[in-house]
Protein backbone atom coordinates (compact mmCIF):
# COMPACT_ATOMS: atom_id res chain seq x y z
CA UNK A 1 0.00 0.00 0.00
CA UNK A 2 2.85 2.37 1.03
CA UNK A 3 4.50 1.82 -2.53
CA UNK A 4 1.52 2.52 -4.26
CA UNK A 5 1.16 6.08 -2.33
CA UNK A 6 4.76 6.59 -2.95
CA UNK A 7 4.47 5.81 -6.43
CA UNK A 8 1.21 7.86 -6.80
CA UNK A 9 3.50 10.96 -5.50
CA UNK A 10 5.93 10.12 -7.57
CA UNK A 11 3.81 10.54 -10.69
CA UNK A 12 2.36 13.54 -9.38
CA UNK A 13 5.75 15.36 -8.98
CA UNK A 14 6.71 14.06 -12.39
CA UNK A 15 4.23 16.32 -14.38
CA UNK A 16 5.65 19.22 -12.99
CA UNK A 17 8.94 18.02 -14.48
CA UNK A 18 9.18 16.09 -17.36
CA UNK A 19 7.70 18.74 -20.33
CA UNK A 20 10.72 18.83 -22.01
CA UNK A 21 10.53 14.95 -22.84
CA UNK A 22 6.93 14.92 -24.54
CA UNK A 23 7.76 13.10 -28.17
CA UNK A 24 9.61 9.99 -27.31
CA UNK A 25 6.94 8.18 -24.91
CA UNK A 26 7.23 5.71 -22.20
CA UNK A 27 5.34 3.06 -23.92
CA UNK A 28 7.21 1.03 -26.45
CA UNK A 29 6.28 2.00 -30.12
CA UNK A 30 7.32 -1.35 -31.19
CA UNK A 31 9.69 -1.69 -34.79
CA UNK A 32 9.72 -2.90 -38.11
CA UNK A 33 10.48 -6.36 -37.18
CA UNK A 34 7.82 -6.44 -34.22
CA UNK A 35 4.88 -5.32 -36.54
CA UNK A 36 5.78 -7.61 -39.60
CA UNK A 37 5.94 -10.46 -36.81
CA UNK A 38 3.05 -9.41 -35.36
CA UNK A 39 1.57 -9.60 -38.87
CA UNK A 40 2.40 -12.57 -40.28
CA UNK A 41 1.21 -14.31 -36.80
CA UNK A 42 -2.00 -13.26 -37.27
CA UNK A 43 -2.43 -13.66 -40.78
CA UNK A 44 -1.76 -17.52 -40.21
CA UNK A 45 -3.76 -17.39 -36.86
CA UNK A 46 -7.14 -15.88 -38.73
CA UNK A 47 -6.03 -18.16 -41.62
CA UNK A 48 -6.42 -21.19 -39.52
CA UNK A 49 -9.53 -20.79 -38.17
CA UNK A 50 -11.64 -19.78 -41.29
CA UNK A 51 -10.17 -22.91 -42.55
CA UNK A 52 -10.91 -25.30 -40.38
CA UNK A 53 -14.53 -24.17 -40.52
CA UNK A 54 -14.80 -23.87 -44.30
CA UNK A 55 -13.50 -27.11 -45.06
CA UNK A 56 -14.64 -28.59 -41.84
CA UNK A 57 -11.46 -30.78 -41.72
CA UNK A 58 -11.71 -31.99 -38.06
CA UNK A 59 -15.15 -33.11 -38.53
CA UNK A 60 -16.67 -32.68 -34.81
CA UNK A 61 -17.97 -29.47 -34.32
CA UNK A 62 -17.39 -29.21 -30.91
CA UNK A 63 -13.83 -29.94 -31.27
CA UNK A 64 -13.73 -27.27 -34.09
CA UNK A 65 -15.48 -24.55 -32.04
CA UNK A 66 -12.82 -25.30 -29.04
CA UNK A 67 -9.61 -25.29 -31.40
CA UNK A 68 -10.93 -22.07 -33.08
CA UNK A 69 -11.78 -20.29 -29.15
CA UNK A 70 -7.76 -20.80 -28.58
CA UNK A 71 -6.50 -19.58 -31.89
CA UNK A 72 -8.46 -16.32 -30.83
CA UNK A 73 -7.24 -16.32 -27.50
CA UNK A 74 -3.57 -16.77 -29.07
CA UNK A 75 -4.42 -14.33 -31.68
CA UNK A 76 -5.84 -11.38 -29.21
CA UNK A 77 -2.40 -12.28 -27.08
CA UNK A 78 -0.08 -11.22 -30.24
CA UNK A 79 -2.45 -8.51 -30.94
CA UNK A 80 -1.48 -6.93 -27.34
CA UNK A 81 2.29 -7.86 -27.74
CA UNK A 82 2.95 -6.78 -31.01
CA UNK A 83 0.31 -3.88 -31.83
CA UNK A 84 -0.64 -2.69 -28.34
CA UNK A 85 2.78 -2.93 -26.87
CA UNK A 86 1.96 -4.71 -23.94
CA UNK A 87 3.67 -5.60 -21.32
CA UNK A 88 3.85 -5.47 -17.61
CA UNK A 89 5.94 -2.93 -17.10
CA UNK A 90 4.95 0.25 -19.21
CA UNK A 91 3.51 3.27 -16.96
CA UNK A 92 4.68 1.28 -14.31
CA UNK A 93 2.19 -1.41 -14.51
CA UNK A 94 -0.35 0.53 -14.16
CA UNK A 95 -1.43 -0.57 -17.85
CA UNK A 96 -1.19 -4.28 -17.11
CA UNK A 97 -3.31 -3.79 -13.78
CA UNK A 98 -5.81 -2.15 -15.29
CA UNK A 99 -5.86 -4.96 -18.13
CA UNK A 100 -5.77 -8.01 -15.65
CA UNK A 101 -8.96 -5.99 -13.92
CA UNK A 102 -10.79 -5.73 -16.78
CA UNK A 103 -10.32 -9.44 -17.95
CA UNK A 104 -11.66 -10.60 -14.68
CA UNK A 105 -14.33 -8.60 -15.18
CA UNK A 106 -15.16 -9.93 -18.44
CA UNK A 107 -14.62 -13.68 -17.55
CA UNK A 108 -17.62 -12.62 -14.96
CA UNK A 109 -19.99 -11.06 -17.44
CA UNK A 110 -19.48 -13.47 -20.09
CA UNK A 111 -19.10 -16.72 -17.83
CA UNK A 112 -21.99 -15.47 -15.38
CA UNK A 113 -24.89 -14.54 -18.03
CA UNK A 114 -24.02 -17.72 -19.72
CA UNK A 115 -24.35 -19.94 -16.72
CA UNK A 116 -26.95 -18.15 -15.01
CA UNK A 117 -29.31 -18.29 -18.58
CA UNK A 118 -28.54 -21.54 -19.44
CA UNK A 119 -29.76 -22.64 -15.93
CA UNK A 120 -32.75 -20.13 -15.85
CA UNK A 121 -33.51 -22.27 -19.66
CA UNK A 122 -33.24 -25.95 -18.15
CA UNK A 123 -35.68 -25.01 -15.16
CA UNK A 124 -38.40 -23.71 -17.54
CA UNK A 125 -41.26 -25.91 -17.21
CA UNK A 126 -42.06 -27.92 -20.10
CA UNK A 127 -44.87 -26.72 -21.69
CA UNK A 128 -47.18 -27.92 -24.49
CA UNK A 129 -48.45 -25.20 -27.07
CA UNK A 130 -52.04 -25.30 -25.57
CA UNK A 131 -50.63 -24.39 -22.22
CA UNK A 132 -48.27 -21.59 -23.51
CA UNK A 133 -51.69 -20.46 -25.48
CA UNK A 134 -53.28 -20.56 -22.24
CA UNK A 135 -50.46 -18.91 -19.75
CA UNK A 136 -49.06 -15.88 -22.47
CA UNK A 137 -52.59 -14.39 -23.99
CA UNK B 1 9.00 7.32 1.66
CA UNK B 2 12.47 7.89 2.32
CA UNK B 3 12.38 9.93 -0.96
CA UNK B 4 10.31 12.25 -0.10
CA UNK B 5 11.12 12.59 3.09
CA UNK B 6 14.94 13.95 2.01
CA UNK B 7 13.56 16.00 -0.62
CA UNK B 8 11.13 17.75 2.57
CA UNK B 9 13.69 18.70 4.40
CA UNK B 10 15.10 21.21 1.52
CA UNK B 11 17.71 18.18 0.22
CA UNK B 12 17.63 18.60 -3.41
CA UNK B 13 18.38 15.28 -5.00
CA UNK B 14 17.45 16.21 -9.05
CA UNK B 15 19.83 13.43 -9.93
CA UNK B 16 17.63 10.42 -7.91
CA UNK B 17 14.49 11.71 -8.88
CA UNK B 18 14.66 11.98 -12.81
CA UNK B 19 16.18 8.56 -12.61
CA UNK B 20 13.22 7.36 -11.05
CA UNK B 21 10.78 9.01 -13.50
CA UNK B 22 12.49 8.44 -16.91
CA UNK B 23 10.38 5.01 -17.07
CA UNK B 24 7.01 7.19 -17.67
CA UNK B 25 6.99 10.37 -19.21
CA UNK B 26 3.72 10.49 -20.79
CA UNK B 27 1.88 12.54 -18.23
CA UNK B 28 -1.06 10.04 -17.91
CA UNK B 29 -2.13 10.54 -20.90
CA UNK B 30 -1.61 6.98 -22.41
CA UNK B 31 -2.58 4.89 -19.47
CA UNK B 32 -5.97 7.38 -18.74
CA UNK B 33 -6.61 6.43 -23.04
CA UNK B 34 -5.93 2.83 -21.62
CA UNK B 35 -8.35 3.09 -18.63
CA UNK B 36 -11.24 4.34 -21.47
CA UNK B 37 -10.20 1.37 -23.74
CA UNK B 38 -10.57 -0.88 -20.96
CA UNK B 39 -14.19 0.52 -20.35
CA UNK B 40 -15.05 0.34 -24.20
CA UNK B 41 -13.93 -3.46 -23.56
CA UNK B 42 -16.51 -3.62 -20.93
CA UNK B 43 -19.43 -2.41 -22.96
CA UNK B 44 -18.36 -5.11 -25.79
CA UNK B 45 -18.14 -8.11 -22.71
CA UNK B 46 -22.02 -7.21 -22.16
CA UNK B 47 -23.06 -7.30 -25.65
CA UNK B 48 -21.09 -10.53 -26.57
CA UNK B 49 -22.67 -11.66 -23.29
CA UNK B 50 -25.95 -10.55 -24.66
CA UNK B 51 -25.00 -12.11 -28.03
CA UNK B 52 -24.22 -15.30 -26.30
CA UNK B 53 -27.39 -15.39 -24.21
CA UNK B 54 -29.90 -14.93 -27.05
CA UNK B 55 -27.41 -15.97 -29.89
CA UNK B 56 -30.05 -19.21 -30.31
CA UNK B 57 -33.22 -18.01 -30.17
CA UNK B 58 -34.12 -17.98 -33.67
CA UNK B 59 -37.77 -17.46 -33.19
CA UNK B 60 -38.43 -19.53 -36.36
CA UNK B 61 -36.18 -17.41 -38.55
CA UNK B 62 -33.47 -17.77 -40.45
CA UNK B 63 -30.10 -19.15 -38.56
CA UNK B 64 -26.15 -18.02 -38.71
CA UNK B 65 -25.66 -21.27 -41.26
CA UNK B 66 -28.07 -19.77 -43.00
CA UNK B 67 -27.37 -16.06 -43.11
CA UNK B 68 -23.41 -15.86 -42.99
CA UNK B 69 -21.02 -15.44 -45.70
CA UNK B 70 -17.44 -16.62 -44.54
CA UNK B 71 -15.52 -15.41 -47.70
CA UNK B 72 -16.98 -11.83 -47.73
CA UNK B 73 -16.20 -12.51 -43.53
CA UNK B 74 -12.73 -13.17 -44.32
CA UNK B 75 -12.59 -10.54 -46.96
CA UNK B 76 -13.67 -8.21 -44.35
CA UNK B 77 -11.16 -9.36 -41.82
CA UNK B 78 -8.38 -9.29 -43.93
CA UNK B 79 -9.47 -5.50 -44.87
CA UNK B 80 -9.15 -4.95 -40.96
CA UNK B 81 -5.71 -6.78 -40.80
CA UNK B 82 -4.18 -4.68 -43.34
CA UNK B 83 -4.76 -1.47 -41.74
CA UNK B 84 -3.42 -2.47 -38.34
CA UNK B 85 -0.13 -3.11 -39.88
CA UNK B 86 -0.77 0.05 -42.00
CA UNK B 87 -1.29 2.02 -38.95
CA UNK B 88 1.87 0.42 -37.09
CA UNK B 89 4.03 1.86 -40.61
CA UNK B 90 2.29 5.14 -40.01
CA UNK B 91 3.49 5.27 -36.04
CA UNK B 92 7.40 3.96 -37.41
CA UNK B 93 7.31 6.94 -39.74
CA UNK B 94 5.73 9.36 -37.15
CA UNK B 95 8.75 7.77 -35.02
CA UNK B 96 11.24 9.14 -38.02
CA UNK B 97 9.82 12.22 -37.82
CA UNK B 98 8.70 11.75 -41.60
CA UNK B 99 5.56 13.64 -42.13
CA UNK B 100 4.42 13.03 -45.90
CA UNK B 101 5.20 9.05 -44.98
CA UNK B 102 2.76 9.35 -42.23
CA UNK B 103 0.24 10.80 -43.63
CA UNK B 104 0.74 8.63 -46.56
CA UNK B 105 0.35 5.49 -44.48
CA UNK B 106 -2.37 7.02 -42.25
CA UNK B 107 -4.29 7.42 -45.69
CA UNK B 108 -4.16 3.89 -46.36
CA UNK B 109 -4.94 3.03 -43.04
CA UNK B 110 -8.34 5.02 -43.44
CA UNK B 111 -9.14 3.39 -47.20
CA UNK B 112 -8.82 -0.34 -45.68
CA UNK B 113 -10.72 1.01 -42.77
CA UNK B 114 -13.98 2.58 -45.45
CA UNK B 115 -13.22 -0.98 -46.92
CA UNK B 116 -13.78 -2.80 -43.99
CA UNK B 117 -17.28 -0.78 -43.19
CA UNK B 118 -18.15 -0.60 -46.89
CA UNK B 119 -18.22 -4.26 -46.68
CA UNK B 120 -19.97 -4.71 -43.36
CA UNK B 121 -22.85 -2.25 -44.58
CA UNK B 122 -23.05 -4.18 -48.02
CA UNK B 123 -23.34 -7.44 -45.78
CA UNK B 124 -26.52 -5.55 -43.59
CA UNK B 125 -28.05 -4.44 -46.19
CA UNK B 126 -27.98 -7.33 -48.17
CA UNK B 127 -29.54 -9.31 -44.39
CA UNK B 128 -31.78 -6.40 -44.32
CA UNK B 129 -33.12 -7.07 -47.86
CA UNK B 130 -33.67 -10.82 -47.49
CA UNK B 131 -36.13 -9.99 -44.05
CA UNK B 132 -33.07 -10.49 -41.70
CA UNK B 133 -33.82 -7.35 -39.70
CA UNK B 134 -32.52 -6.68 -36.24
CA UNK B 135 -36.43 -7.00 -35.71
CA UNK B 136 -36.84 -10.46 -36.74
CA UNK B 137 -35.06 -12.36 -33.91
CA UNK B 138 -33.35 -12.26 -30.60
CA UNK B 139 -30.44 -13.58 -32.40
CA UNK B 140 -30.65 -11.01 -34.76
CA UNK B 141 -30.78 -8.10 -32.38
CA UNK B 142 -28.13 -9.44 -30.56
CA UNK B 143 -25.85 -10.05 -33.81
CA UNK B 144 -26.84 -6.24 -34.88
CA UNK B 145 -26.10 -4.50 -31.73
CA UNK B 146 -22.86 -6.12 -31.23
CA UNK B 147 -21.38 -6.17 -34.82
CA UNK B 148 -23.23 -2.37 -35.41
CA UNK B 149 -21.50 -1.67 -32.46
CA UNK B 150 -17.99 -2.21 -33.34
CA UNK B 151 -18.72 -1.09 -36.80
CA UNK B 152 -19.78 2.53 -35.62
CA UNK B 153 -16.77 2.30 -33.50
CA UNK B 154 -14.01 2.03 -36.75
CA UNK B 155 -16.19 4.53 -38.39
CA UNK B 156 -15.62 7.11 -35.67
CA UNK B 157 -11.83 5.93 -35.52
CA UNK B 158 -11.75 6.54 -39.53
CA UNK B 159 -13.31 10.53 -38.36
CA UNK B 160 -10.87 10.70 -36.13
CA UNK B 161 -8.48 9.41 -38.58
CA UNK B 162 -9.68 12.05 -41.32
CA UNK B 163 -9.17 15.20 -38.36
CA UNK B 164 -5.83 13.80 -37.21
CA UNK B 165 -3.88 14.15 -41.14
CA UNK B 166 -5.67 17.44 -41.14
CA UNK B 167 -3.88 18.56 -38.08
CA UNK B 168 -0.63 16.83 -39.30
CA UNK B 169 -0.95 19.08 -42.23
CA UNK B 170 -1.50 21.95 -40.89
CA UNK B 171 0.70 21.51 -37.62
CA UNK B 172 3.14 18.99 -38.32
CA UNK B 173 4.42 16.10 -35.99
CA UNK B 174 4.20 18.44 -32.96
CA UNK B 175 4.49 16.82 -30.02
CA UNK B 176 0.74 17.30 -29.44
CA UNK B 177 0.00 15.65 -32.63
CA UNK B 178 2.22 12.23 -32.00
CA UNK B 179 0.30 12.13 -28.64
CA UNK B 180 -2.91 12.02 -30.47
CA UNK B 181 -1.83 9.50 -32.86
CA UNK B 182 -0.71 7.44 -30.62
CA UNK B 183 -4.21 7.53 -28.42
CA UNK B 184 -5.49 6.61 -32.19
CA UNK B 185 -3.19 3.74 -32.93
CA UNK B 186 -4.58 1.88 -29.63
CA UNK B 187 -7.99 2.85 -30.74
CA UNK B 188 -7.32 1.21 -33.45
CA UNK B 189 -5.70 -1.93 -32.96
CA UNK B 190 -8.10 -2.45 -29.79
CA UNK B 191 -10.69 -1.97 -32.29
CA UNK B 192 -9.05 -5.76 -34.43
CA UNK B 193 -8.66 -7.45 -31.35
CA UNK B 194 -12.64 -6.78 -30.85
CA UNK B 195 -12.89 -7.76 -34.66
CA UNK B 196 -11.00 -11.20 -33.26
CA UNK B 197 -13.63 -12.17 -30.78
CA UNK B 198 -16.74 -10.96 -33.28
CA UNK B 199 -14.97 -12.96 -36.32
CA UNK B 200 -14.42 -16.14 -34.05
CA UNK B 201 -17.69 -16.20 -31.59
CA UNK B 202 -20.18 -14.56 -33.94
CA UNK B 203 -19.52 -15.94 -37.71
CA UNK B 204 -17.08 -18.97 -37.18
CA UNK B 205 -19.41 -20.19 -34.51
CA UNK B 206 -22.19 -19.49 -35.86
CA UNK B 207 -21.64 -21.47 -38.93
CA UNK B 208 -20.55 -24.60 -37.05
CA UNK B 209 -23.60 -25.13 -34.81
Amino acid sequence: MSAATDHGHGAHAHDGHGHDDHGHGGASHGSLKGYITGFVLAAILTAIPFWLVMTNAIGNNQTTGLVIMAFAVVQIVVHMIYFLHMNTKSESGWTFLALVFTLTLVVITLTGSIWVMYHLNNNMMPMSPADMKHHMP
Amino acid sequence: MSTQMSTATGQPEPTTFYLEEEHHPEQGTMLGFWIYLMSDCLIFAVLFATYAVLGRNYAAGPSPKDLFELPLVAVNTTMLLFSSITYGFAMLEMEKGKQTNTLAWLAITGLFGLAFVGIELYEFAHLIHEGATPQRSGFLSAFFTLVGTHGLHVSLGILWLVILMVQVRQRGLIAENKRRLMCLSMFWHFLDVIWIGVFTFVYLMGVLQ
